[in-house]
């Protein structure tokens, strides 16, 4: 089984050289800091800037200097700095190569879920509608299961969608998967968990097709 | 033009109970504090406002939340303010969820006299509830409004008395959208100069957006997530 860590690990293998890269809050924030040697990515924070870099020093921190998440941080040599508006213009004209974010539920046709539990928590969406609704590449970094051990990759979603159709792949603790036609392709499976497990742990179809490898880091 | 006003009180002047404002800021980054500050003293009540978040419990606009001041919030995002989440699920306050770069788009749209447009963000969702759906280039979309609002009140790092203003990094955001959306717009800065001192080649907002400028007193900049590396 994965740690958050290692999912993040695992996505940072799908980063291309000279992409432009939005990294949603929590796991997904991780991967900045598993780029692979010798790659050049830049990371927009739809907050206002691309050339993201790390977290400040004690004596560098800057309260005007935030990311998505509200995170002090550091911008990198050739950085910018721009309004909401261009922000989302670079998002929504598809200007911003992949977008990974957290999900409470996925569906077989791609749905994706993750800002409201109805009755229970609101966070809102913050930019997460837009950038499902235009991203080219999306892929998905979460648990396999939720806290009471149920599936979060399921045939329909039940919780409010966050967007419909547009989830292509998902990092889970167990297994990357694909969104197909039909349902979730594994294509890997994590290290010391079995084809059983991942089925066990999957509400959805699961499509199994021949010897499933296992991630390699 | 001068556009300079003395301080804050006169700044805020005519803002008056059931009006909508407009405040810049994304989290506690690049907030009106100042302006915030003589709203709660106003004590002016039943505002809607529109601003990404509504601050953290104790500071921005969860100081307003916390006296009931708003009626209704148009925003993004609630986050961590138990406040804002615990009013919004009890339905004492009325709150509008829109997806960010639509609320960023409508202020634009509002300022830039655009009364409506199409956006992928929020199709099939609940965001789409009622607005008009239509496919373009195979994709379907859905009809988002304008927004204005009778005062938009943002935060700049540096302006002049001609109202011009320049931000500093991420404190960006949503200012300059706003700016163009209020019937009056107010500025207050860290650093008010005379006119000619700031580089026409460096203004994100020209003076004509702005009606009222002034130098905040203090600014607290309260820091949401602290995060440093060693």
């Amino acid at each position: 089984m994965l740690s958050k860590i290692q999912i993040a690990q695992r996505i940072a293998q799908e980063l291309q050289n000279g992409w432009y890269v939005n990294l949603g809050i929590g796991i997904p924030t991780l991967v900045a800091n598993y780029i692979p040697e010798g790659m050049e990515v830049e990371f927009q924070s739809e907050n206002g800037i691309l050339g993201m870099g790390s977290f400040p020093t004690e004596e560098n921190i800057d309260a005007d200097l935030v990311n998505a998440g509200k995170q002090t941080i550091t911008a990198l040599p050739g950085a910018s700095y721009f309004d909401s508006a261009t922000s989302f213009a670079m998002i929504r004209g598809q200007h911003v190569q992949l977008t990974v974010l957290g999900a409470m539920e996925v569906s077989e046709n791609g749905d994706i879920a993750n800002w409201k539990i109805p009755g229970k928590m609101v966070k809102g969406m913050g930019g997460a509608m837009d950038l499902v609704a235009s991203a080219e590449n999306i892929i998905v970094a979460m648990m396999h299961t939720n806290k009471r051990g149920e599936s979060k990759i399921l045939t329909k979603c039940s919780l409010p969608l966050t967007g419909v159709g547009c989830v292509k792949k998902i990092v889970t603790n167990l297994a990357v998967l694909e969104v197909v036609k039909g349902g979730f392709k594994l294509l890997e499976r994590a290290p010391d968990v079995s084809v059983e497990d991942i089925q066990k742990a999957t509400e959805g179809n699961l499509i199994i097709d021949g010897v499933i490898p296992e991630m390699r880091f | 033009m001068n556009k300079v006003v003395n301080n804050v009180e006169e700044a805020c002047k005519g803002i008056e109970d059931g009006m909508t404002i407009m405040l810049g800021g994304f989290g506690l980054c690049g907030i009106p504090e100042n302006s915030i500050s003589e709203l709660v003293k106003k004590d002016v009540k039943n505002l809607t406002c529109i601003s990404n978040n509504a601050g953290v419990d104790d500071f921005g606009l969860g100081l307003l939340l916390q006296k009931h001041q708003i009626k209704k919030m148009i925003s993004s995002y609630v986050g961590e303010n138990d406040e804002f989440e615990r009013q919004m699920l009890s339905g004492e306050l009325e709150v509008d969820l829109i997806p960010q770069g639509s609320l960023a788009e409508r202020c634009r749209a509002g300022g830039a006299g655009i009364p409506a447009f199409f956006t992928p963000a929020g199709y099939g969702t609940e965001v789409a509830e009622g607005k008009e759906v239509r496919e373009f280039n195979g994709k379907p979309h859905i009809l988002e409004s304008a927004l204005t609002a009778d005062f938009a009140i943002v935060k700049a790092w540096k302006g002049d008395t001609a109202g011009n203003l320049i931000y500093k990094a991420t404190a960006r955001n949503f200012n300059p959208m706003m700016a163009m959306a209020g019937k009056i717009t107010i500025a207050e800065v860290e650093e008010l100069v005379p006119a000619g001192e700031l580089d026409p080649n460096e203004i994100h907002t020209p003076g004509i957006f702005v009606q009222r400028i002034f130098q905040g007193e203090t600014y607290e900049k309260r820091i949401e997530q602290r995060t440093v590396t060693n």
